[in-house]
Protein backbone atom coordinates (compact mmCIF):
# COMPACT_ATOMS: atom_id res chain seq x y z
CA UNK A 1 0.00 0.00 0.00
CA UNK A 2 1.14 3.53 -0.76
CA UNK A 3 2.45 5.36 2.26
CA UNK A 4 1.93 9.00 3.07
CA UNK A 5 4.89 11.20 3.93
CA UNK A 6 3.99 13.58 6.76
CA UNK A 7 5.95 16.47 8.26
CA UNK A 8 4.75 17.76 11.58
CA UNK A 9 5.86 19.19 14.91
CA UNK A 10 5.57 17.04 18.02
CA UNK A 11 6.57 18.41 21.42
CA UNK A 12 8.57 21.23 19.78
CA UNK A 13 10.52 18.83 17.54
CA UNK A 14 10.19 18.68 13.77
CA UNK A 15 9.12 15.11 13.00
CA UNK A 16 8.76 13.27 9.70
CA UNK A 17 7.10 9.93 9.27
CA UNK A 18 5.63 7.58 6.71
CA UNK A 19 2.23 6.20 7.51
CA UNK A 20 -0.29 3.87 6.05
CA UNK A 21 -3.50 5.72 5.07
CA UNK A 22 -5.58 3.81 7.59
CA UNK A 23 -3.27 4.51 10.52
CA UNK A 24 -4.62 6.85 13.14
CA UNK A 25 -2.42 9.42 14.84
CA UNK A 26 -2.52 7.14 17.87
CA UNK A 27 -1.16 4.26 15.75
CA UNK A 28 1.54 6.57 14.36
CA UNK A 29 2.63 7.78 17.79
CA UNK A 30 2.86 4.31 19.28
CA UNK A 31 3.79 2.05 16.34
CA UNK A 32 5.84 4.33 14.07
CA UNK A 33 7.34 6.88 16.45
CA UNK A 34 7.52 4.55 19.46
CA UNK A 35 6.13 7.22 21.76
CA UNK A 36 4.24 4.98 24.16
CA UNK A 37 2.98 7.70 26.51
CA UNK A 38 -0.32 8.11 24.67
CA UNK A 39 -2.62 5.19 25.54
CA UNK A 40 -5.43 3.43 23.75
CA UNK A 41 -8.55 2.69 25.76
CA UNK A 42 -11.65 2.40 23.62
CA UNK A 43 -10.45 3.43 20.16
CA UNK A 44 -13.81 5.11 19.53
CA UNK A 45 -13.56 8.58 21.08
CA UNK A 46 -15.29 7.71 24.34
CA UNK A 47 -12.54 7.36 26.95
CA UNK A 48 -9.98 10.14 26.32
CA UNK A 49 -6.94 7.95 27.12
CA UNK A 50 -5.48 8.87 23.72
CA UNK A 51 -5.89 12.65 24.19
CA UNK A 52 -3.28 14.83 22.49
CA UNK A 53 -3.19 18.57 21.82
CA UNK A 54 -3.36 19.59 18.16
CA UNK A 55 -2.88 23.28 17.35
CA UNK A 56 -4.03 24.27 20.83
CA UNK A 57 -7.12 22.06 20.95
CA UNK A 58 -7.31 18.65 22.53
CA UNK A 59 -8.37 15.76 20.35
CA UNK A 60 -8.73 12.00 20.55
CA UNK A 61 -5.75 10.72 18.57
CA UNK A 62 -7.70 7.51 17.93
CA UNK A 63 -10.15 9.54 15.79
CA UNK A 64 -7.53 11.43 13.76
CA UNK A 65 -5.69 10.04 10.75
CA UNK A 66 -1.91 10.14 10.88
CA UNK A 67 -2.02 11.91 7.52
CA UNK A 68 -3.91 14.80 9.15
CA UNK A 69 -0.84 15.68 11.23
CA UNK A 70 0.77 17.37 8.22
CA UNK A 71 1.81 20.90 9.21
CA UNK A 72 0.25 20.69 12.68
CA UNK A 73 1.72 21.46 16.10
CA UNK A 74 1.12 18.56 18.44
CA UNK A 75 1.76 18.05 22.14
CA UNK A 76 1.63 14.63 23.75
CA UNK A 77 2.15 13.66 27.37
CA UNK A 78 5.88 13.30 26.65
CA UNK A 79 5.99 17.06 25.99
CA UNK A 80 4.57 18.12 29.34
CA UNK A 81 7.65 17.77 31.58
CA UNK A 82 10.53 20.19 31.01
CA UNK A 83 13.39 17.71 30.39
CA UNK A 84 13.70 15.84 33.70
CA UNK A 85 11.67 18.34 35.68
CA UNK A 86 8.06 17.28 36.16
CA UNK A 87 5.31 19.76 35.26
CA UNK A 88 3.33 21.08 38.25
CA UNK A 89 0.34 19.03 37.11
CA UNK A 90 2.41 15.85 37.14
CA UNK A 91 3.77 16.63 40.59
CA UNK A 92 0.29 17.34 41.92
CA UNK A 93 -1.08 14.11 40.43
CA UNK A 94 1.57 12.21 42.42
CA UNK A 95 1.05 14.28 45.60
CA UNK A 96 -2.73 13.76 45.57
CA UNK A 97 -2.55 10.11 44.47
CA UNK A 98 -4.56 11.03 41.38
CA UNK A 99 -3.56 7.82 39.61
CA UNK A 100 -3.64 4.13 40.33
CA UNK A 101 -3.19 1.95 37.25
CA UNK A 102 -2.16 5.01 35.23
CA UNK A 103 -3.86 4.17 31.92
CA UNK A 104 -5.97 7.32 31.96
CA UNK A 105 -3.19 9.57 33.29
CA UNK A 106 -1.48 10.72 30.06
CA UNK A 107 -4.84 11.75 28.61
CA UNK A 108 -5.85 13.41 31.86
CA UNK A 109 -2.60 15.39 31.96
CA UNK A 110 -2.86 16.59 28.36
CA UNK A 111 -6.52 17.54 28.88
CA UNK A 112 -5.82 19.32 32.18
CA UNK A 113 -2.88 21.21 30.68
CA UNK A 114 -5.03 22.31 27.72
CA UNK A 115 -7.56 23.70 30.20
CA UNK A 116 -4.99 25.53 32.34
CA UNK A 117 -3.29 26.98 29.25
CA UNK A 118 -6.42 29.04 28.65
CA UNK A 119 -8.11 29.21 32.02
CA UNK A 120 -5.72 29.85 34.90
CA UNK A 121 -8.43 29.76 37.53
CA UNK A 122 -11.07 27.15 36.69
CA UNK A 123 -13.83 26.27 39.11
CA UNK A 124 -14.30 22.70 40.28
CA UNK A 125 -17.34 22.45 38.03
CA UNK A 126 -15.35 23.65 35.02
CA UNK A 127 -12.64 21.07 35.71
CA UNK A 128 -15.22 18.29 36.02
CA UNK A 129 -16.95 19.23 32.76
CA UNK A 130 -13.65 19.72 30.96
CA UNK A 131 -12.53 16.22 31.96
CA UNK A 132 -15.91 14.59 31.22
CA UNK A 133 -14.39 12.90 28.17
CA UNK A 134 -11.56 11.34 30.19
CA UNK A 135 -12.69 8.15 31.88
CA UNK A 136 -10.91 6.71 34.92
CA UNK A 137 -11.82 3.27 36.23
CA UNK A 138 -9.66 3.53 39.36
CA UNK A 139 -9.61 6.81 41.23
CA UNK A 140 -13.20 7.94 41.45
CA UNK A 141 -12.09 11.30 39.97
CA UNK A 142 -11.98 13.33 43.19
CA UNK A 143 -8.21 13.08 43.56
CA UNK A 144 -7.78 14.07 39.90
CA UNK A 145 -9.98 17.13 40.24
CA UNK A 146 -8.20 18.11 43.46
CA UNK A 147 -4.80 17.72 41.79
CA UNK A 148 -5.81 19.91 38.84
CA UNK A 149 -7.24 22.63 41.09
CA UNK A 150 -4.17 22.52 43.33
CA UNK A 151 -1.82 22.69 40.33
CA UNK A 152 -3.75 25.68 38.97
CA UNK A 153 -3.43 27.38 42.33
CA UNK A 154 0.32 26.82 42.54
CA UNK A 155 0.81 27.92 38.91
CA UNK A 156 -1.03 31.17 39.66
CA UNK A 157 1.41 31.65 42.51
CA UNK A 158 -1.46 31.74 44.98
CA UNK B 1 -9.72 -2.98 3.87
CA UNK B 2 -9.45 -1.22 0.54
CA UNK B 3 -6.50 0.78 -0.64
CA UNK B 4 -7.38 4.27 0.52
CA UNK B 5 -6.33 7.63 -0.90
CA UNK B 6 -6.17 10.67 1.36
CA UNK B 7 -6.38 14.14 -0.18
CA UNK B 8 -6.41 17.54 1.50
CA UNK B 9 -7.40 20.06 -1.20
CA UNK B 10 -7.29 23.82 -0.58
CA UNK B 11 -10.43 24.81 -2.49
CA UNK B 12 -14.02 23.61 -2.75
CA UNK B 13 -13.64 23.25 -6.51
CA UNK B 14 -10.63 20.96 -6.08
CA UNK B 15 -12.52 18.88 -3.50
CA UNK B 16 -15.51 18.53 -5.82
CA UNK B 17 -13.26 17.58 -8.75
CA UNK B 18 -11.61 14.86 -6.65
CA UNK B 19 -14.96 13.41 -5.58
CA UNK B 20 -16.60 13.73 -9.01
CA UNK B 21 -13.62 12.10 -10.73
CA UNK B 22 -13.29 9.08 -8.46
CA UNK B 23 -15.21 5.83 -8.15
CA UNK B 24 -15.67 3.53 -5.19
CA UNK B 25 -16.59 4.57 -1.67
CA UNK B 26 -15.91 8.30 -1.34
CA UNK B 27 -16.05 10.26 1.89
CA UNK B 28 -15.58 13.85 2.93
CA UNK B 29 -13.56 14.11 6.16
CA UNK B 30 -14.36 17.00 8.49
CA UNK B 31 -13.78 16.31 12.19
CA UNK B 32 -13.78 12.56 11.64
CA UNK B 33 -15.68 11.92 14.86
CA UNK B 34 -18.28 9.86 13.00
CA UNK B 35 -16.25 8.79 9.98
CA UNK B 36 -13.25 7.38 11.86
CA UNK B 37 -15.52 5.39 14.16
CA UNK B 38 -17.30 3.96 11.11
CA UNK B 39 -14.04 3.15 9.33
CA UNK B 40 -12.63 1.38 12.36
CA UNK B 41 -15.73 -0.73 12.87
CA UNK B 42 -15.61 -1.70 9.19
CA UNK B 43 -19.01 -0.13 8.50
CA UNK B 44 -17.41 2.17 5.90
CA UNK B 45 -14.37 1.23 3.82
CA UNK B 46 -13.54 4.32 1.77
CA UNK B 47 -11.32 4.29 -1.29
CA UNK B 48 -10.97 8.09 -1.17
CA UNK B 49 -11.09 10.41 1.81
CA UNK B 50 -11.17 14.15 1.08
CA UNK B 51 -10.15 16.17 4.13
CA UNK B 52 -11.86 19.57 3.83
CA UNK B 53 -10.28 21.22 6.89
CA UNK B 54 -7.69 22.99 4.72
CA UNK B 55 -10.39 24.84 2.75
CA UNK B 56 -10.77 28.38 4.13
CA UNK B 57 -14.45 28.93 3.23
CA UNK B 58 -15.34 25.66 4.97
CA UNK B 59 -13.56 26.56 8.19
CA UNK B 60 -14.39 30.23 8.80
CA UNK B 61 -17.22 32.24 10.33
CA UNK B 62 -18.08 35.51 8.57
CA UNK B 63 -20.73 38.23 8.72
CA UNK B 64 -22.81 38.33 5.54
CA UNK B 65 -25.80 40.64 4.86
CA UNK B 66 -26.16 41.24 8.56
CA UNK B 67 -26.34 37.50 9.23
CA UNK B 68 -23.69 34.84 9.61
CA UNK B 69 -22.13 32.39 7.20
CA UNK B 70 -20.10 29.61 8.75
CA UNK B 71 -18.15 26.83 7.09
CA UNK B 72 -19.61 23.32 7.25
CA UNK B 73 -16.35 22.05 8.81
CA UNK B 74 -16.12 24.67 11.57
CA UNK B 75 -15.83 22.76 14.86
CA UNK B 76 -18.44 23.26 17.60
CA UNK B 77 -15.79 24.78 19.86
CA UNK B 78 -15.01 27.51 17.32
CA UNK B 79 -18.70 28.49 17.09
CA UNK B 80 -18.79 28.66 20.88
CA UNK B 81 -15.65 30.79 21.11
CA UNK B 82 -16.94 33.28 18.50
CA UNK B 83 -18.50 35.88 20.81
CA UNK B 84 -20.80 37.56 18.27
CA UNK B 85 -21.99 34.26 16.79
CA UNK B 86 -22.75 32.60 20.09
CA UNK B 87 -24.53 35.73 21.31
CA UNK B 88 -26.78 35.88 18.22
CA UNK B 89 -27.48 32.14 18.16
CA UNK B 90 -27.10 30.79 21.71
CA UNK B 91 -29.47 27.87 21.06
CA UNK B 92 -27.61 26.64 18.00
CA UNK B 93 -24.28 27.13 19.75
CA UNK B 94 -25.44 25.16 22.77
CA UNK B 95 -26.78 22.39 20.54
CA UNK B 96 -23.40 22.06 18.81
CA UNK B 97 -21.66 22.16 22.18
CA UNK B 98 -23.69 19.15 23.35
CA UNK B 99 -21.76 17.00 20.87
CA UNK B 100 -19.49 14.70 22.88
CA UNK B 101 -16.64 15.65 25.17
CA UNK B 102 -14.37 18.68 24.76
CA UNK B 103 -12.04 16.43 22.75
CA UNK B 104 -14.92 15.77 20.34
CA UNK B 105 -16.26 19.36 20.29
CA UNK B 106 -12.84 20.60 19.17
CA UNK B 107 -13.19 18.60 15.94
CA UNK B 108 -16.90 17.82 15.41
CA UNK B 109 -18.57 20.05 12.83
CA UNK B 110 -22.19 20.95 12.15
CA UNK B 111 -21.69 19.85 8.53
CA UNK B 112 -20.56 16.41 9.70
CA UNK B 113 -23.41 16.21 12.20
CA UNK B 114 -25.89 16.95 9.39
CA UNK B 115 -24.33 14.80 6.65
CA UNK B 116 -23.84 11.80 8.92
CA UNK B 117 -27.64 11.94 9.05
CA UNK B 118 -28.25 10.41 12.44
CA UNK B 119 -31.87 11.11 13.46
CA UNK B 120 -30.50 12.06 16.90
CA UNK B 121 -27.91 14.61 15.66
CA UNK B 122 -28.03 17.44 18.18
CA UNK B 123 -27.16 20.49 16.10
CA UNK B 124 -29.62 19.69 13.30
CA UNK B 125 -32.97 20.58 14.96
CA UNK B 126 -31.42 23.85 16.17
CA UNK B 127 -30.04 24.62 12.71
CA UNK B 128 -33.40 23.91 11.06
CA UNK B 129 -35.26 25.97 13.67
CA UNK B 130 -32.84 28.81 12.96
CA UNK B 131 -33.99 28.80 9.34
CA UNK B 132 -30.51 28.07 8.05
CA UNK B 133 -29.79 27.40 4.40
CA UNK B 134 -26.82 25.42 3.12
CA UNK B 135 -24.61 26.12 0.13
CA UNK B 136 -23.90 22.87 -1.68
CA UNK B 137 -21.15 22.60 -4.29
CA UNK B 138 -21.00 19.85 -6.88
CA UNK B 139 -19.84 19.07 -10.40
CA UNK B 140 -22.67 21.27 -11.78
CA UNK B 141 -21.85 24.30 -9.64
CA UNK B 142 -23.41 25.59 -6.47
CA UNK B 143 -26.95 25.54 -5.12
CA UNK B 144 -28.69 26.84 -2.00
CA UNK B 145 -30.98 24.48 -0.13
CA UNK B 146 -32.91 24.57 3.12
CA UNK B 147 -31.18 22.51 5.79
CA UNK B 148 -34.38 20.46 6.37
CA UNK B 149 -34.07 19.12 2.81
CA UNK B 150 -30.61 17.56 3.28
CA UNK B 151 -30.94 14.56 5.63
CA UNK B 152 -33.53 12.12 4.28
CA UNK B 153 -33.26 9.19 6.69
CA UNK B 154 -30.74 7.40 8.93
CA UNK B 155 -27.36 7.70 7.17
CA UNK B 156 -28.97 9.11 4.01
CA UNK B 157 -28.85 12.58 2.44
CA UNK B 158 -30.12 14.26 -0.71
CA UNK B 159 -26.55 15.10 -1.78
CA UNK B 160 -25.64 13.88 -5.28
CA UNK B 161 -22.35 12.31 -6.33
CA UNK B 162 -19.46 14.70 -5.83
CA UNK B 163 -21.56 17.15 -3.81
CA UNK B 164 -20.40 18.64 -0.53
CA UNK B 165 -21.96 21.04 1.92
CA UNK B 166 -19.74 24.12 1.87
CA UNK B 167 -21.32 26.43 4.42
CA UNK B 168 -24.46 27.45 6.26
CA UNK B 169 -26.14 30.84 6.17
CA UNK B 170 -28.14 32.25 9.06
CA UNK B 171 -30.18 35.33 8.20
CA UNK B 172 -29.90 38.65 10.04
CA UNK B 173 -31.57 38.54 13.42
CA UNK B 174 -34.61 40.83 13.93
CA UNK B 175 -34.82 42.56 17.32
CA UNK B 176 -36.46 40.49 20.10
CA UNK B 177 -35.42 37.10 18.73
CA UNK B 178 -34.30 34.06 20.69
CA UNK B 179 -33.44 30.43 20.07
CA UNK B 180 -32.95 27.39 22.27
CA UNK B 181 -32.27 23.67 21.98
CA UNK B 182 -32.78 21.03 24.64
CA UNK B 183 -32.28 17.30 24.50
CA UNK B 184 -33.19 14.58 26.91
CA UNK B 185 -30.49 12.07 27.89
CA UNK B 186 -30.45 9.80 30.94
CA UNK B 187 -27.18 11.30 32.21
CA UNK B 188 -25.62 14.76 32.22
CA UNK B 189 -22.89 14.36 29.58
CA UNK B 190 -21.73 12.18 26.69
CA UNK B 191 -24.89 10.48 25.52
CA UNK B 192 -27.13 10.28 22.47
CA UNK B 193 -30.39 12.23 22.48
CA UNK B 194 -33.53 10.27 23.34
CA UNK B 195 -35.41 13.31 22.05
CA UNK B 196 -34.35 16.84 21.16
CA UNK B 197 -36.22 20.07 20.43
CA UNK B 198 -35.06 23.31 18.83
CA UNK B 199 -37.07 26.54 18.85
CA UNK B 200 -36.46 29.92 17.28
CA UNK B 201 -38.87 32.81 17.71
CA UNK B 202 -39.25 36.55 17.18
CA UNK B 203 -41.49 38.95 19.12
CA UNK B 204 -42.71 42.43 18.15
CA UNK B 205 -42.25 45.43 20.43
CA UNK B 206 -45.45 44.58 22.32
CA UNK B 207 -44.25 41.04 23.01
CA UNK B 208 -46.41 39.28 20.46
CA UNK B 209 -44.79 36.42 18.54
CA UNK B 210 -44.44 37.28 14.85
CA UNK B 211 -42.43 34.31 13.66
CA UNK B 212 -41.49 30.89 15.02
CA UNK B 213 -39.86 27.68 13.88
CA UNK B 214 -39.96 24.47 15.87
CA UNK B 215 -37.97 21.33 15.01
CA UNK B 216 -37.84 18.04 16.91
CA UNK B 217 -35.09 15.42 16.80
CA UNK B 218 -34.73 11.68 17.47
CA UNK B 219 -38.47 11.09 17.09
CA UNK B 220 -38.52 10.22 13.38
CA UNK B 221 -36.17 9.03 10.63
CA UNK B 222 -34.79 12.59 10.50
CA UNK B 223 -35.27 15.91 12.30
CA UNK B 224 -38.85 17.13 11.80
CA UNK B 225 -39.92 20.72 11.28
CA UNK B 226 -43.35 21.07 12.93
CA UNK B 227 -45.34 23.89 11.29
CA UNK B 228 -48.35 23.27 13.58
CA UNK B 229 -46.16 23.87 16.63
CA UNK B 230 -44.94 27.16 15.17
CA UNK B 231 -48.53 28.17 14.36
CA UNK B 232 -49.51 27.63 17.99
CA UNK B 233 -47.03 30.36 18.99
CA UNK B 234 -47.41 32.96 16.24
CA UNK B 235 -49.85 35.74 17.16
CA UNK B 236 -49.71 34.94 20.89
CA UNK B 237 -47.58 36.38 23.67
CA UNK B 238 -46.14 32.87 24.07
CA UNK B 239 -48.18 32.47 27.24
CA UNK B 240 -48.70 29.18 29.06
CA UNK B 241 -51.66 28.18 26.89
CA UNK B 242 -49.75 28.78 23.65
CA UNK B 243 -46.75 26.85 24.92
CA UNK B 244 -49.01 23.97 25.96
CA UNK B 245 -50.58 23.86 22.49
CA UNK B 246 -47.14 24.00 20.87
CA UNK B 247 -45.92 21.05 22.96
CA UNK B 248 -49.01 19.05 22.06
CA UNK B 249 -48.37 19.74 18.36
CA UNK B 250 -44.83 18.38 18.75
CA UNK B 251 -46.06 15.21 20.41
CA UNK B 252 -48.67 14.81 17.68
CA UNK B 253 -46.02 15.14 14.96
CA UNK B 254 -43.55 12.72 16.55
CA UNK B 255 -43.20 9.32 14.87
CA UNK B 256 -40.59 7.68 17.10
CA UNK B 257 -39.42 4.09 17.29
CA UNK B 258 -39.00 1.90 20.36
CA UNK B 259 -35.38 1.22 21.18
CA UNK B 260 -33.11 0.73 24.17
CA UNK B 261 -33.02 4.49 24.77
CA UNK B 262 -36.76 4.99 25.01
CA UNK B 263 -40.17 3.69 24.05
CA UNK B 264 -42.50 5.30 21.51
CA UNK B 265 -44.89 6.42 24.23
CA UNK B 266 -42.11 7.91 26.31
CA UNK B 267 -40.47 9.73 23.40
CA UNK B 268 -43.78 11.12 22.19
CA UNK B 269 -44.52 12.63 25.58
CA UNK B 270 -41.01 13.85 26.37
CA UNK B 271 -40.57 15.55 23.01
CA UNK B 272 -43.50 17.82 23.91
CA UNK B 273 -41.95 18.47 27.32
CA UNK B 274 -38.55 19.37 25.86
CA UNK B 275 -40.18 21.64 23.27
CA UNK B 276 -42.11 23.48 26.00
CA UNK B 277 -38.99 23.99 28.10
CA UNK B 278 -37.00 25.13 25.07
CA UNK B 279 -39.76 27.59 24.16
CA UNK B 280 -39.57 29.13 27.63
CA UNK B 281 -35.81 29.62 27.23
CA UNK B 282 -36.15 31.04 23.71
CA UNK B 283 -38.84 33.42 24.97
CA UNK B 284 -36.60 34.72 27.75
CA UNK B 285 -33.82 35.26 25.26
CA UNK B 286 -36.14 37.09 22.88
CA UNK B 287 -37.09 39.37 25.75
CA UNK B 288 -33.43 40.22 26.17
CA UNK B 289 -32.44 37.97 29.04
CA UNK B 290 -29.58 36.44 27.10
C1 LIG C 1 -17.56 10.12 21.87
C2 LIG C 1 -18.54 10.70 20.91
C3 LIG C 1 -19.64 11.40 21.38
C4 LIG C 1 -20.57 11.96 20.48
N1 LIG C 1 -21.63 12.65 21.00
C5 LIG C 1 -22.55 13.19 20.15
C6 LIG C 1 -23.66 13.92 20.68
O1 LIG C 1 -23.81 14.09 21.89
N2 LIG C 1 -24.55 14.45 19.79
C7 LIG C 1 -24.41 14.29 18.44
O2 LIG C 1 -25.23 14.80 17.68
N3 LIG C 1 -23.36 13.60 17.91
C8 LIG C 1 -22.43 13.05 18.74
N4 LIG C 1 -21.36 12.34 18.22
C9 LIG C 1 -21.27 12.13 16.78
C10 LIG C 1 -20.36 13.12 16.02
O3 LIG C 1 -19.38 13.66 16.88
C11 LIG C 1 -21.16 14.27 15.38
O4 LIG C 1 -22.12 13.76 14.50
C12 LIG C 1 -20.26 15.28 14.67
O5 LIG C 1 -20.95 16.49 14.48
C13 LIG C 1 -19.73 14.81 13.32
O6 LIG C 1 -18.96 15.85 12.75
P1 LIG C 1 -17.53 15.58 12.10
O7 LIG C 1 -17.04 16.89 11.62
O8 LIG C 1 -16.65 14.86 13.06
O9 LIG C 1 -17.95 14.63 10.90
P2 LIG C 1 -17.13 13.53 10.09
O10 LIG C 1 -16.96 12.31 10.90
O11 LIG C 1 -15.92 14.13 9.49
O12 LIG C 1 -18.20 13.26 8.94
C14 LIG C 1 -19.45 12.64 9.20
C15 LIG C 1 -20.11 12.23 7.89
O13 LIG C 1 -20.53 13.37 7.15
C16 LIG C 1 -19.84 13.47 5.91
N5 LIG C 1 -19.49 14.87 5.77
C17 LIG C 1 -18.81 15.63 6.69
N6 LIG C 1 -18.73 16.91 6.29
C18 LIG C 1 -19.37 16.98 5.09
C19 LIG C 1 -19.61 18.04 4.18
N7 LIG C 1 -19.22 19.29 4.44
N8 LIG C 1 -20.28 17.77 3.03
C20 LIG C 1 -20.70 16.49 2.77
N9 LIG C 1 -20.50 15.45 3.60
C21 LIG C 1 -19.85 15.68 4.76
C22 LIG C 1 -18.66 12.53 6.02
O14 LIG C 1 -18.27 12.02 4.78
C23 LIG C 1 -19.19 11.46 6.95
O15 LIG C 1 -19.97 10.55 6.24
C24 LIG C 1 -20.39 11.79 19.09
C25 LIG C 1 -19.27 11.11 18.60
C26 LIG C 1 -18.34 10.56 19.50
C27 LIG C 1 -17.16 9.83 18.96
S1 LIG D 1 -8.77 5.48 22.88
FE1 LIG D 1 -9.28 7.36 21.95
S2 LIG D 1 -10.91 8.02 23.15
FE2 LIG D 1 -10.57 6.03 23.93
S1 LIG E 1 -5.87 5.43 37.20
FE1 LIG E 1 -6.62 3.61 36.35
S2 LIG E 1 -8.00 4.37 34.87
FE2 LIG E 1 -7.44 6.14 35.92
Amino acid sequence: MAKQHVMTTINDNAVEFLCDMHQTMLDVLRDELHMMGTKEGCGTGDCGACTINVNGRMACSCLMLGAEAQGKTITTVEGIAQSDKLHTLQRKFIEHAALQCGICTPGMLVAAKTLLDKNKNPTEEEVRYWLAGNLCRCTGYNAIVTAVLDAAKEMRGA
Amino acid sequence: MSEMRYEAPKTVEAAVALLAGASGTLRVLAGGTDLLVQMKSGRVDPTLVVDVKGIPEMTTIAVENGGFRFGAAVPAMTLHEHAAFSKAWPGLTEAAMLIGSYQIKGRASVGGNLCNASPAADSVPALIAAGATATIAGPNGRREVKVEDIATGPGKTSLGKGEIVVSFFLPARPAHSGDAYLRFIPRTEMDIAVVGAGINLTLDASGKCTAARVCIGAVAERALLVPDAAKALVGTTVDAAAIEKMGAACSAAAKPIDDKRGTKVYRTKVCGVMAKRAAAIALNRAKGAN
